[in-house]
C-alpha cells in the first residue's frame, strides 16, 4: 500500500545543470523539470529538513567560478544568494601532489548541508578543503577555521578530484558534534560546534600513502549514519568498506564478499540501522561497475555480508560511475534509495533495492542526487 | 555612458537583457568599469574577478575595439571609443574553460 505522504522530491545536480525530479508516494511515474542552471556545473542541492520548500545549490563553472542559489518554493523559483568564501586570516598551505606546499586556494562548493534544525542555517564543504557555514539564509559565510587550524592542515593533499571536504554530517542528537570527510584527509569531528576538532582515522589502513595507517591522509569517500544512531558510521573508502561503533574513535573493515571494495557512495536505510548500501567500483583507475554489470550491494548486518541488487539495473555493458554525492533514500513506509549515474540516469527503488527502474536516462553526468520525502 | 556587453549566462545570472549602460566619473578603466558593472549588479561578484586578489577569472576575456585587453593592467585606460559609448567594453567566456 502507498504511503499516505504526498510523495518525492529528487534533486539532481549534473554536470550541465539541476534537475528536480517529483513523484507520489506509489514513485511510478515521474515530473522532469530542468534544467535549471542550463550549462553550469551543480555539484550539490539539498533541502532543509526544517523547511522543505527551502533548497540551496551549488552552482559553479570553469569560467566564472562560484554562484549559490536558494529556492524557497521547493526549486520552482530560484535567487543568487552570497557567493564569497574567503578562508579566516592566512590560509596557508597543504601539500601539492608532487608534496610541495600549495597555498589553500577557493575552487567551489562540493556539498551542502542545511541544518537539522533552522532553514537560514547551512553547511558547505568546499575545495580547497575548509568547512563554511551561513546563518542568514547563505547571504554571507563564514569559515570554521578551527579545522583546518587543529595542526595537520599542511599534510592534507588532493585527491584525483581536488582536495574537497565532501560530507557533512550533523547529529541529530547533540547540534554540537559534527563529522566531516576530506580527500585526501580523511574523516574530523568536532564537538563544540565546529570550535576545534580532531581527526578521527584508527583503524583506516591506506596501502597508497606512506604511512599506511597515518591520523590523516587517508581517501575517503563519504561517509554515512541513520539518524536514530548517530555513533554508528559507515565509509566507503578510495579502497575499503567500513565501519566505526563509537563515533569514528576506531574503525574496521566490513567490505566481506563485495566483488571490489572501491567504489564512492554509501548510504543507510531509512527504517533499518543495520541495512546500508554500495555500488561497487572496478579500481582506482578504472571507475566503472565490475563485469559491466550495474550493481548496488546491501548488507542487512551492517556490512561484512553483501547481497547483489540488480533487478531492473543493465547487467552488460555498463560502464558508468556512481559518484560520492549521488546516492539518496527517502523515508517513506517502504524505503525508496536513489542514484544518479555519470550516464546520465537516475534509478529509483521503491522497495529498498529490490527493484529498480531509471527516472530517467538521458541527464548529463550526475553529480549529486538528494531526496525530500515530503508530507 | 559606458556599454558592456555580458555573456550569456551572466545576463541570466545578473537578470539583464542586452547591454548594461554605465555611468562612470572619473578614469575609465577595467577596473572602474567592473566596480561600476558590480555595483549594478552584485550577483556577478566573484564571478569576473576573485573576490581576495581581484584578478581576472582565468577563463574570462576582455576585448573592446577588437582588441583583447585581458593583460593590461585593471587601471589602464580603456579605449576612447568605450569611454566614449561608441564601442561597447565586452566581457567573453574563453573558448577553453566549458
Amino acid at each position: 500500500m502507498a504511503d499516505k505522504r504526498s510523495g518525492v522530491r529528487v534533486l539532481v545536480g549534473t554536470r550541465k545543470g539541476a534537475f528536480v525530479l517529483t513523484s507520489d508516494g506509489k514513485r511510478e511515474k515521474w515530473d522532469v523539470s530542468g534544467p535549471h542552471f542550463g550549462g553550469w556545473e551543480i555539484y550539490h542541492v539539498k533541502g532543509s529538513p526544517a523547511d522543505p520548500n527551502r533548497l540551496y545549490a551549488s552552482q559553479s563553472s570553469g569560467w566564472f567560478g562560484q554562484v549559490m542559489q536558494r529556492s524557497n518554493d521547493g526549486g520552482k523559483t530560484w535567487e543568487p544568494v552570497g557567493n564569497k568564501f574567503v578562508y579566516d586570516g592566512v590560509p596557508g598551505t597543504h601539500q601539492w601532489y608532487d608534496g610541495t606546499p600549495h597555498p589553500w586556494e577557493f575552487k567551489r562548493v562540493w556539498h551542502l548541508e542545511p541544518s537539522l534544525t533552522d532553514p537560514d542555517t547551512v553547511y558547505a564543504g568546499v575545495e580547497d578543503a575548509a568547512l563554511f557555514h551561513s546563518t542568514d539564509g547563505g547571504q554571507t559565510w563564514q569559515e570554521l577555521a578551527g579545522l583546518r587550524a587543529h595542526g595537520s592542515g599542511p599534510r592534507w593533499q588532493p585527491g584525483a578530484g581536488g582536495m574537497c571536504l565532501h560530507t557533512i554530517l550533523l547529529d541529530p542528537t547533540n547540534p554540537a558534534r559534527i563529522f566531516i570527510a576530506i580527500s585526501a584527509a580523511g574523516v574530523f569531528r568536532t564537538e563544540d560546534g565546529g570550535a576545534t576538532w580532531q581527526p578521527i582515522n584508527r583503524g583506516l589502513v591506506s596501502p597508497q600513502i606512506p604511512e599506511p595507517t597515518a591520523e590523516v591522509g587517508h581517501c575517503v569517500h563519504r561517509i554515512a549514519m541513520h539518524r536514530s544512531r548517530p555513533r554508528v558510521l559507515f565509509m566507503q573508502k578510495h579502497w575499503d568498506v567500513m565501519r566505526s561503533d563509537d563515533g569514528g574513535d576506531s574503525w574496521r573493515e566490513v567490505s566481506g564478499n563485495l566483488p571490489t571494495d572501491f567504489g564512492f557512495v554509501i548510504d543507510v536505510h531509512a527504517h533499518e540501522p543495520e541495512t546500508i548500501f554500495v555500488v561497487p567500483i572496478k579500481s582506482d583507475s578504472e571507475h566503472f561497475p565490475p563485469d559491466g554489470k550495474l550493481r548496488v550491494y546491501r548488507s542487512r548486518t551492517g556490512g561484512n555480508e553483501w547481497e547483489a541488487l540488480t533487478n531492473g539495473l543493465p547487467q552488460s555493458d555498463c560502464y558508468v560511475n556512481i559518484l560520492r554525492d549521488a546516492m539518496a533514500v527517502d523515508s517513506l513506509d517502504s524505503c525508496g534509495v536513489y542514484f544518479g549515474t555519470t550516464g546520465g540516469q537516475v534509478y529509483a527503488s521503491a522497495d529498498a533495492g529490490d527493484h529498480w527502474a531509471p527516472i530517467v536516462r538521458d541527464l548529463p553526468a550526475v553529480l549529486s542526487v538528494e531526496v525530500q520525502t515530503l508530507s | 555612458m559606458i556599454r558592456v556587453v555580458l555573456p550569456a549566462h551572466l545576463r541570466i545570472l545578473a537578470r539583464v537583457d542586452g547591454e548594461v549602460q554605465l555611468e562612470i566619473a572619473g578614469p575609465v578603466t577595467q577596473r572602474s568599469v567592473l566596480d561600476a558593472l558590480e555595483a549594478r549588479c552584485p550577483t556577478l561578484g566573484g564571478t569576473l574577478r576573485d573576490y581576495v586578489t581581484q584578478q581576472r577569472r582565468p577563463f574570462v576575456r576582455f576585448f573592446a575595439c577588437e582588441q583583447d585587453l585581458s593583460h593590461e593592467s585593471p587601471d589602464a585606460p580603456l579605449p576612447d571609443a568605450v569611454a566614449a559609448g561608441v564601442e561597447p567594453f565586452l566581457v567573453v567566456g574563453a573558448i577553453a574553460g566549458g
